[in-house]
Formats: C-alpha cells, sequence, structure tokens
C-alpha cells in the first residue's frame, strides 16, 4: 500500500461473512475504505452490497470476520453506537418522518436542546438551512417531508449524514431518485467532503456516474468480491465483466422439442385494484404443452397479480380460465391445484416455504393426498417421493427431516419447485423462479424448466430479467401496467421491441419509472 | 489468521449441540427433578394411592392442554375452554336431573351416553362459533374466545340461576343412572377418566404425526400464506382445531361433574391458565408451527405434581402460585434460549460452508 494522499484506509473488513436464515449474502468479503476518496461499491441487485454497507453502518453484525477500523478491532452494538465513532449513511429506502419538520429530521435522536431541555427549534432550523444551503435545493426547515418530492427527500436524507460530521459515509443508491441538476449539486457536496478528508462509500447502479466520482472500485458479485482496482485503471467493459462474470448465464440449451396441444387458456382475467384501476387488465393468452411462455414486465406491471388470479387467490377477480380445453369453474387455490396449476410464488420466505418445518414437510404439503390410505399418511411411500425429488432435482440437503430454513436461498427455491411439481401439474406457473438464488442453482432452475416443459409441462415464468426471457422462452409475453402489451416469436423478438412494449402501459408517468427502478 | 477464526466457532458449534440436546430435553429434566423431590420431601408421595389421585388431577387439565395445544399450533389461543367445561357440566347436570321439556306435555329423558354425546356436541358447537367467528368474520383469536369465556359462563350460570345442580344419581326408572361412572368408575384398576386421557392423547398424537390434517395444522401455524398457496384449506383447519378444543373442554366438563356426581356453574374458572401453562412448558410456541402433545402432557404433569406435591408438603398457596409462575417463566426463557442458541450453530455452519 503506498501512502501518497488518499489512500490512507480507515476502515478495513476483513474476512467478513453474513448469513442471514436460508441465504448467505456475504462470503468472506476484505474491503478497505479509503480516507479521502470516493470508494464506489457496484455489483448486480442481491450481490451483497447492501448487506456489506449494513456492516459498516452498524445495523448489522456480521457472522463471521472482523472490522478493524483506525487500526483497532471493533464490533459496533447498533447503528448509534457507529454513529457516534463517525460513520454516517444515507439509506436507500429513505429513513426519514414524514410527520415531522426538515429540521427536525435532520436533528432526530440527537436534538439541540436549551438548558430546560426543551429543544431549540430556532436553532436546529438555522443550523439545518445552513447544510440545505449548501444542497441548493431550496429546501425550507420548517416544512413537512411529506410535502416534498421524492428527490428533495433524499437531499434531506443527505443533509442529515452530512451534519453528522462523518468520518464515514456511507450513500447507498443517492442518485436514484435525483434530477440530473440535483446530481450536480450531490457531486459538488461529495468532492467538498472529499477535500476535508471525508472518506466515502458510494454504491450506485449507474456506470457513468460511478467512473465520474468514483476514486476505487469494488464489484461484488454473489456475495463475493470478484475485483478491486482504482478506478483510473478501469472501463465500464471490465466492471460489466465482473459484475455478470463469464459463467453467470448458463442457460441450459433449449431441447429442440415442438410444442403441443394448448393445455391452458386464460380469457379476459381482471383484477381490480384498491385504490381504483385493474391491476390485471384484460389479460388474455394461451399455453401449449412443452412450451415456455415468459412474461416480461417491470415491477408493478401486473404479473404476479395475474398468476394470483390464475391460482384462485383472489375472490374478486373475473374472467375464465381452462385446462385441456375445459373451463375451470373451481374458484379456491385447493380444487385449482387438483385440477393441474401450480404456483412457485415469487417471494420464497412468505409464501413459499413452511420455514420452520423439514425439508420433507415442504416437499410433500401440497400432494399429502398422493400418500394418504383412508386417513393415515404412508411413510414409505412419502419418504420415496421425497428422495426422488430430491434426486431429480439436485437438492443440496444431508437429511430430508432438517429444517427447511438451514438450506441456501437456490436449495429452498428447488424445494419449493419439488413441491409444485409433486401435485402432478400440467400447468407450472412461475414467478421470478430465479431471483436471490446463486448462479449454480439459477443454471440447475433453468434446466429443470428445460427438462419439465420436453416432458409436456406447460410453463408460464414471470421475470424482469431479459436475458432470462429471451434465453429461455419459446414465445414472450410482455406486460405493463396491468395489460398485456405484446407477444412475440422468439424468433421475431428483439430487446428493443420488448422493452418499447414494457413502457407502452404506462402512458406519461415519469413517477412510475422511478418507482419500477430498483 | 483464518485458522484461528475458522476453529472458535467449531468448537463453539459442538459444546452448542451438547447443550441444544439438554435444552430439547428440558421438560423430562424438570419432570423428573419434581419427581425425585417430592418423593424425598413428601411422605407417602410415591404410595400407588396418591400417584392414582394425582394422575386423575392432572388428566383433567391435560385434557384442555391437548387441545389448546392444537390452537397454539395454528398460531391462535382458546380462552373459553374453562367456561366451556363450566357450561357442559352444567348441560350434563340439567339432563340428568331435569331431562327437555318439550312443552307439549312430555318431558323427554335420555340415557347417559346420550347425555354425555349431546355434552360432547355442546362443546364441539361453541368450538365452532369460535372457529367461525375467526375464520369468517376475521375477529382476533384472542378476542373471539374472550367474548365466548363470558357467554358460555353466563349461559352456565343462566341454567340454574347461579345454583349448584345437585345429587346428580338420576332415577332408575327414567334410565339416567349411572352418571358417576366416569368420575368414579375403574377399569383394570385404573379411573376411567384416565383411559380416556389415554385414548384421547393417542389419538391426538397420531392426527398430529400421521395425518394430512396433523400436518396441515403445522403448516398453517408455520407459514399461513405458503399454506393457502399449496392448497391447505386453513379455514378448515382452523375450525377442526377450536371444535377439538371445545370438544376436550367438554369431557373436562362431564368428569369433573361426574366426579362430583353435582354440577356447579363456576367450574373451571382460569383453567384455561393451567392449559396454556402446560402447553408452552411443552415446548408449544406461542408463535405458531411447534408444539407436540406428548410435551405438553408431560408439561401437564409436571404442573399438576408441583402443585400437588407442593400441597403435600404444606406450602402455602400462595407460595405455589409464585413458584407455579416462576417455572413458566423459566421455561420460555430457556425456550427462547434454544431457539437462539439453534438459529447460531446453523448460521454458524452455512458461513462455514458458504
Amino acid at each position: 500500500m503506498s501512502s501518497s494522499p488518499g489512500q490512507d484506509v480507515i476502515l478495513k473488513l476483513e474476512d467478513i461473512s453474513k448469513v442471514y436464515a436460508g441465504t448467505v449474502a456475504v462470503t468472506h468479503a476484505n474491503f478497505g475504505v479509503r480516507k479521502g476518496a470516493v470508494n464506489v461499491l457496484v455489483g448486480e441487485n442481491g450481490a451483497g452490497k447492501s448487506t456489506l454497507m449494513k456492516i459498516i453502518a452498524g445495523v448489522e453484525r456480521p457472522t463471521a470476520g472482523r472490522i478493524v477500523f483506525d487500526g483497532n478491532e471493533v464490533s459496533f452494538s447498533s447503528s448509534a453506537d457507529a454513529v457516534s465513532r463517525g460513520i454516517g449513511m444515507v439509506f436507500q429506502e429513505l429513513n426519514l418522518f414524514g410527520n415531522l419538520t426538515v429540521a427536525e429530521n435532520i436533528f432526530a435522536t440527537r436534538e439541540l436542546t436549551n438548558a430546560f431541555r426543551k429543544i431549540d427549534h430556532k436553532e436546529q432550523e438555522r443550523r439545518a438551512a445552513e447544510f440545505l444551503e449548501q444542497l441548493e435545493a431550496g429546501i425550507r426547515p420548517d416544512m413537512l417531508v411529506e410535502d416534498l418530492r421524492i428527490g428533495q427527500q433524499q437531499l434531506v436524507e443527505i443533509a442529515k449524514a452530512v451534519s453528522l460530521d462523518a468520518r464515514i459515509l456511507i450513500m447507498d443508491e443517492p442518485t436514484s431518485a435525483l434530477s440530473a441538476a440535483e446530481v450536480e449539486i450531490l457531486f459538488k457536496v461529495i468532492a467538498d467532503l472529499k477535500a476535508r478528508g471525508v472518506a466515502i462509500v458510494y454504491i450506485s447502479h449507474r456506470l457513468e456516474e460511478l467512473i465520474r466520482i468514483g476514486d476505487f472500485i469494488t464489484v461484488l458479485r454473489d456475495g463475493r468480491i470478484t475485483g478491486q482496482e482504482e478506478m483510473r485503471n478501469v472501463d465500464t467493459q471490465w466492471i460489466v465483466r465482473q459484475m455478470i462474470g463469464s459463467d453467470a448465464k448458463d442457460f441450459a440449451k433449449a431441447g429442440g422439442h415442438q410444442p403441443g396441444a394448448e393445455v391452458f387458456r386464460a380469457e379476459e382475467i381482471c383484477l381490480p385494484r384498491v385504490s381504483g384501476g385493474l391491476a390485471v387488465d384484460h389479460v388474455s393468452l394461451s399455453l401449449r404443452a412443452g412450451e415456455i411462455l415468459g412474461i416480461y414486465g417491470l415491477m408493478g406491471a401486473g404479473r404476479s397479480e395475474l398468476f394470483d388470479c390464475i391460482m384462485g387467490r383472489h375472490g374478486q377477480a373475473s374472467g375464465k380460465i381452462f385446462i385441456n380445453g375445459k373451463q375451470v369453474r373451481e374458484r379456491d387455490t385447493t380444487r385449482r391445484i387438483q385440477r393441474g396449476l401450480a404456483l412457485i410464488p415469487e417471494d420464497r420466505q412468505r409464501e413459499g416455504l413452511v420455514s420452520i418445518l423439514s425439508v420433507a414437510s415442504n416437499l410433500t404439503l401440497a400432494s399429502l393426498s398422493r400418500f394418504v390410505s383412508l386417513f393415515h399418511i404412508r411413510g414409505g411411500a412419502e419418504r420415496q417421493a421425497v428422495a426422488q425429488m430430491v434426486r431429480e432435482l439436485a437438492i443440496k440437503v444431508a437429511d430430508p427431516a432438517q429444517e427447511v430454513s438451514s438450506l441456501s436461498g437456490g436449495n429452498q427455491q428447488k424445494v419449493v419447485i419439488g413441491k409444485a411439481l409433486l401435485t402432478g401439474p400440467k400447468v407450472l406457473l412461475m414467478d421470478e423462479p430465479s431471483r436471490g438464488i446463486d448462479v449454480g442453482a439459477k443454471a440447475d432452475v433453468f434446466r429443470t424448466m428445460r427438462k419439465l416443459s420436453r416432458d409436456g409441462l406447460g410453463i408460464l415464468f414471470a421475470t424482469s430479467d431479459l436475458d432470462e426471457v429471451m434465453a429461455l422462452s419459446d414465445r414472450i409475453a410482455v406486460m405493463s401496467n396491468g395489460k398485456l402489451t405484446g407477444m412475440f416469436d422468439r424468433a421475431e423478438a428483439t430487446e428493443a421491441a420488448i422493452i418499447a412494449a414494457s413502457a407502452l402501459g404506462h402512458g406519461p408517468s415519469p413517477n412510475m419509472e422511478n418507482n419500477a427502478h430498483d | 489468521m483464518t485458522d484461528v477464526s475458522a476453529k472458535a466457532p467449531a468448537s463453539s458449534a459442538s459444546s452448542g449441540s451438547l447443550l441444544l440436546t439438554l435444552m430439547k430435553l428440558r421438560t423430562f429434566i424438570a419432570l423428573i427433578a419434581v419427581l425425585v423431590v417430592f418423593s424425598i420431601a413428601a411422605p407417602n408421595f410415591l404410595s400407588a394411592a396418591n400417584l392414582i389421585l394425582m394422575a386423575k388431577h392432572v388428566a383433567l387439565n391435560a385434557f384442555l392442554a391437548m387441545g389448546m395445544t392444537f390452537v397454539i399450533i395454528t398460531g391462535g389461543i382458546d380462552l373459553s375452554v374453562g367456561s366451556i367445561v363450566g357450561l357442559c357440566g352444567m348441560v350434563a347436570g340439567y339432563l340428568v336431573l331435569n331431562g327437555i321439556d318439550l312443552e307439549i306435555g312430555y318431558t323427554v329423558y335420555f340415557n347417559v351416553v346420550e347425555i354425555a354425546l349431546i355434552t360432547l356436541a355442546v362443546g364441539i358447537a361453541i368450538g365452532a362459533v369460535n372457529g367461525l367467528l375467526i375464520t369468517r368474520l376475521n375477529v382476533a383469536p384472542f378476542i373471539a374466545t374472550l367474548g365466548t369465556l363470558y357467554v358460555a359462563r353466563g349461559l352456565a350460570l343462566l341454567a340454574s340461576d347461579g345454583r349448584t345442580f345437585p345429587n346428580l344419581v338420576g332415577k332408575p326408572e327414567l334410565g339416567t343412572t349411572g352418571f358417576g361412572y366416569l368420575g368414579a368408575g375403574r377399569l383394570l384398576g385404573l379411573p376411567v377418566s384416565i383411559w380416556i386421557l389415554v385414548v384421547v392423547a393417542l389419538g391426538a398424537a397420531y392426527l398430529a404425526r400421521f395425518t394430512p390434517l396433523g400436518r396441515h395444522i403445522f403448516a398453517v401455524g408455520g407459514n399461513e400464506r405458503a399454506a393457502r398457496i399449496s392448497g391447505v384449506r386453513v379455514n378448515m383447519v382452523k375450525m377442526f382445531v377450536y371444535m377439538f378444543s371445545g370438544f376436550c373442554a367438554a369431557i373436562v366438563g362431564l368428569i369433573i361433574s361426574s366426579e362430583l356426581m353435582a354440577s356447579h356453574p363456576a367450574t373451571g374458572e382460569s383453567f384455561e391458565l393451567n392449559a396454556i401453562a402446560a402447553a408452552v412448558l411443552g415446548g408449544t410456541s406461542m408463535s405458531g408451527g411447534r408444539g407436540t402433545i406428548g410435551g405438553t402432557i408431560v408439561g401437564a404433569f409436571v404442573i399438576g405434581i408441583l402443585s400437588d406435591g407442593l400441597v403435600m408438603m404444606g406450602v402455602s398457596s400462595f407460595w405455589q402460585m409464585v413458584i407455579k409462575g416462576l417455572v413458566i417463566i423459566v421455561a420460555v426463557v430457556v425456550d427462547q434460549a434454544q431457539r437462539r442458541l439453534q438459529s447460531r450453530v446453523t448460521l454458524i455452519q452455512m458461513a462455514k460452508a458458504g
């Protein structure tokens, strides 16, 4: 390590791992934060950036590893502890109190008080005005936060972090809601902080931004650090290569089989929104046996809601569905499963698994009636089916009696898939089947989808990953704002056409774009 | 460097698993502890007569606790069981003494078997009311069963204007004799109520382990949304557990009035608290998804033996309450410690593997 200015490491993470029940968020990470420099952190969604930041900010404690701050090993008991040592954080999700004023928010938990412990509002507002002036945003300190635009709220969050007089300032996607002009102001503030020797940790998805203001870059992929470099030595391509890796997009090859007869049809599916309007807006589509139909759409496009309607989870949904040409009149989930529908939900923890039950119990939960004579569960038959699924899906588990929460995310996802398959479905609905699982498990999941379609299952899968939908689907449906806005054969689909279709339903509402963006 | 940090979690994990095993067996250890302490401290504690007497006491709470266990596993609570005990006792007493007046000059009297069945049906019906309130009208279980607690107790008092139905011997010419068999009868040297407990407990344990309904009870408590998406009929499962709890309470109502040969409307007050305590002591998690019938029975025995033993030792009833409360709190503290330890052991193993 050279001793030129801007290279002194103020805080070091050594061999840090963080495990949540079921997922390894970060593993064996080594990361140094340098003084008077912008330390950039990039990676895809779920790569572990936010986790790493939360560890530095004392929000989360590492499962293993050491934190060295100013040469001493430390362990932060809380974020307040980290703040008291001079570590501030601008959170991605805004941590503001909408019902309080800007000044009250900036001085929350360290209120300025007079001799009688009464809050000195005048002084707070005067000091807050100073910070806000730096940001040139025209925000008055006595305004209520809930009355501000999202971008302005983000500036308040930044002002709050700056006011801490921190030695390390972490910014988690600080520009996600800012206008171009506001970004320029933020960059001026950052340059100012840098000059004062503050170490800045900067997370963003916008690569051009990173290259402009970053001094050092660290790339994360699937919880591992895959590259660390000085910014002046790297270009966009290098960053992308480290982020994605060469093995990341391992889509199984198409089987080359011809899809069969129509197995599933939905007609005019509608679901009213609580706030008015339609979450699913007259969607009709059909699916053939052995076909993979990808449904692409941004967040909030209504993909999950469509699946919920098909599974009978919403009593107020309307429209008809057919399996093998026969209308499904049953309105409840239980009987729709019996008719041959199965859903792999998007949110594994909340909807996919009963985390305190064993792997085996989870696998057979939806198909118990298969193993029952009269009312007795035949243990042998159940164990056999479980063993078969574990083998077929390559679920890595020592003993199926283990609690399912002890598995990694990818293996948990396989359990959810196995549970659906054991019901003997004709149509499989998969909602973001590759979310939050590691590369190897992703490849396994894709291979399984291919195999199932070869075996004649109709698969509907929803995703917001363009590469995935292009690589896996036989046909691609695009949804936007509840409507079906495009339907492409694989041969004629282009990324540009799909992206264009995914913006069709929105109309001129720039806010939606911000919401859809992660 | 890396060597040291890799060793430390490994050793703490293995010592952790020994501690875990001890913690998992805590209710058994507690049961053995109370047995040993009282057999030393209280004379006659281990005599056959005393053991049978205690078992009869424990049985009453064990019935309620079994029903409560299923309810708690689904993530609910049933506060109405004590009142159902009282009301069912009154129903049985009323039928033995008065029959049903058809208001056309005839009064129908039932034999004892029919009376028992009607009483059980009343208990199940109140459980069904609880279930309907919770599943159809979305009333929180605590509030729904608090409501039926008062309603059932009020009805019990109304049945006799607050008086006791005495002397339930019945009349041979009406065919209403034999009500005392449940409480006083013996089969192969053991009280009938113990045999009933054995049958119901085995049935409940079988249900929990080997039937789809049992599996569904755990699934609903572990993750209701996931259970629903997996096709589990959540509402039916919940209906069942409250009806089963009502059924268990009705059995207790029958046994108590049969033992006393009288029905008193205040019978069963605060029984629900003992039932909850036994379930929790036996390892049932109040947040749902965890619990066993076997554990609950052991829990009921720990509580029952503790209070009977303390009486035999001549400990004042005020101190008994203090001790019972402490035992419950310690049980839950140990339970939580076990959870934390367990999740830490798994997480450390995963961190090493990852």
